[in-house]
């Protein structure tokens, strides 16, 4: 059983994180990151199956791609406390000569990324791809991955759902960080897209909804629903409502902070509202 | 030696949205497709005065293209908008079939392009938008070096007939050419006079030329600048006529050295007069997380360079 109060204090600490790394650089992606803490800490802390240490192929243990590499900041943070790289090299994010890019790469060579992300609308066909590997491997371990929600309308991702169902890929579970913004607004008033739930159930996917995605416990517990329906036939799709720029009240429900960096005061506030829990790096 | 003055840092960028605003009150054809980026773009101010001619298509690239080439069948003139990298690579079949091939009059405005982008690091840099573009028959292939320039750039593609690729970027950086300008698709600018080496820019490389040009000429050596805004068709009696002047060649862009401008004169002075050349480019190499600057000297993308590459190409002659 998981210890939802520990979680909890993770989650404070890596959203310190997310704002001191946008901060310092003046750029990053901080209102996606923050409503997707508790998903990365659930799913690095309780959900998937992990080996000790990092390696490519990662047979043997779930895997986990990050579609919308723009949240590196909470990818970054939950990654150093969970052990893949030293938490003080948060210090490096998007500087010159850093391992920690704008963007997720396997340039550089970062433990704990598979693969390059950052050009939106990619990461389901990749996870396909992990995922047969790992079938044509004899690996009965999973393949997770997450989506933003206005990523989803980047045509190569129904591509991808269509191949999924068609071809009973039962060995992934997709999350859609179902938080109803993007840049140039709400995902409404850009392109609407009706129920996200409806369109994946009518491509076959199984879906299971997280309407508090930003409560610890409904997010494992979703997760665990997901995980318990894998190995059936269809892929699985979990629907994260979460809040963009969660856990700080001036960030909360816009678009705004999708890609601006507080400043010295915002960051001052951002930080009163969550107090130190694991130690800063 | 002739001298620019900056009249003050600007972003390229805005000289699109400037331009843009003014052709949505000149040009009634004129349309604009944007993919979830406006406000980068610098659309705004031509979303606001003509929304029913601006078409929001969200995070859809693909679909964006495929769009404008079908919108100028009935006659409008469709300025796409988006960062380079989603404006080349990411729709590369799109732009091939439905607009090269099918000759369409598609004008595909492309932001943040080069290393220049900054902190966002290398899955937004793209390098090779330049010889992507080059290599597609019939595409007219832009790169504006300041606001004023692409300014007018955006004008006059407007009165051009045909596909083209506008490629601009997202810093502030020294504006520096005429206010409302004349812009000539295809015809190089020569900025200064020289003797002593040719220094062929384009983009944000062309002040940095000037730079260089000005600090060779207090080492007793002089350099013509030639601003090469139009890649292709390229402007080969310009490039060819200083080349004999001056004997020597540096080219300099921010682009891959592979498929860029400099393949581009080389190819012009290999086959009409032969003269020994050096690239100032990227050397087949992806980009990463930095402040523009820090990029550009770490790249060698600079004034600096510039200079090293003239001293040494000189040498050869
Ligand atoms: C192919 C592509 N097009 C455009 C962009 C620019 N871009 C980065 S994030 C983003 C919005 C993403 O929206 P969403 O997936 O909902 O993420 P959120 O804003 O909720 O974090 C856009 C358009 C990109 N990175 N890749
Ligand atoms: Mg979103």
């Amino acid at each position: 059983m998981a210890d939802i109060a520990q979680l909890e204090d993770m989650v404070t600490q890596v959203r310190r994180d997310i704002i001191r790394q946008v901060h310092k650089v003046n750029s990053g992606h901080p209102g996606g990151s923050l409503g997707c803490a508790e998903f990365f800490v659930a799913l690095y802390q309780e959900v998937m199956d992990r080996k000790e240490g990092f390696d490519m192929n990662g047979e043997g243990e779930d895997l986990f791609f990050l579609s919308n590499g723009h949240i590196s900041p909470v990818f970054y943070s939950v990654l150093a406390r969970s052990g893949y790289f030293p938490v003080d090299e948060l210090n490096t994010f998007r500087l010159l000569d850093s391992r920690l890019q704008g963007h997720p790469t396997t340039h550089e060579g970062l433990p704990g990324i598979r693969m390059a992300s950052g050009s939106l609308g990619q990461g389901i066909s990749v996870s396909l791809g992990a995922a047969a590997a790992k079938k044509l491997n004899g690996d009965k371990h999973l393949v997770y991955t997450l989506c933003g929600d206005g990523e989803l309308q980047e045509g190569q991702n129904w591509e991808a759902i269509m191949y999924a169902a068609a071809n009973k890929v039962d060995n992934l579970i997709v999350s859609i960080d179902l938080n109803g913004q993007q840049i140039d607004g709400s995902t409404d008033a850009v392109l609407g897209m009706g129920s996200v739930r409806a369109k994946f159930e009518a491509f076959g996917w199984d879906v299971v909804d997280v309407e508090k995605g930003n409560d610890m416990s409904a997010v494992i517990d979703g997760l665990n629903t997901a995980k318990a329906k894998t190995g059936n036939g269809k892929p699985i799709c979990v629907l994260l409502h979460t809040i963009m720029g969660n856990g700080i009240d001036f960030m909360m429900h816009t678009h705004a902070w999708h890609g601006k960096a507080p400043n010295d005061e915002q960051l001052a506030e951002g930080l009163s509202q969550n107090p130190e829990t694991l130690g800063d790096y | 030696m002739k001298t620019y003055t900056n009249t003050g840092n600007k972003d390229t960028r805005s000289g699109f949205g400037a331009g843009l605003e003014e052709l949505g009150k000149k040009n009634e054809q004129v349309v604009a497709l944007c993919a979830d980026l406006t406000g980068s773009l610098k659309m705004d101010a031509f979303k606001a005065n003509h929304p029913e001619r601006f078409f929001q298509v969200g995070i859809a690239e693909a679909n964006m293209i495929g769009m404008a080439a079908g919108m100028t069948i009935g006659g409008k003139i469709p300025f796409t908008g988006t960062f380079a990298n989603f404006s080349t690579g990411r729709v590369y079949d799109q732009i091939r079939q439905s607009v090269a091939y099918s000759g369409k009059n598609v004008k595909i405005c492309a932001s943040h392009a080069g290393i220049t982008l900054g902190e966002d690091g290398a899955t937004h840099q793209i390098l090779e938008d330049i010889g992507l573009m080059k290599m597609l028959p019939g595409m007219t292939v832009i790169n504006t070096c300041d606001y004023n320039q692409t300014k007018a750039a955006t004008l006059a593609i407007a009165e051009y007939d045909g596909p083209v690729y506008l490629r601009f970027g997202r810093p502030k950086v020294a504006n520096f050419t005429p206010e409302n300008g004349e812009f000539k698709i295809g015809e190089a600018v020569e900025l200064t006079q020289g003797n002593d080496v040719t220094i062929i820019a384009t983009g944000h490389l062309v002040w940095e030329a000037l730079e260089a040009a000005k600090t060779l000429n207090e080492s007793g050596i002089s350099a013509e600048v030639i601003n090469i805004h139009t890649i292709k068709p390229l402007d080969a009696n310009a490039i060819i006529a200083s080349a004999k002047k001056t004997g020597c060649v540096v080219t300099a862009e921010e682009h891959n050295y592979m498929g860029g401008l400099g393949e581009s004169v080389a190819r012009v002075l290999s086959e009409n007069t032969p003269t020994p050349i050096e690239m100032v480019a990227t050397q087949d190499t992806f980009g990463e997380s930095g402040t523009p600057a820090q990029l550009m000297e770490k790249y060698g993308l600079n004034a600096e360079a510039i200079v090293k590459a003239a001293t040494k190409v000189i040498a050869r002659k």
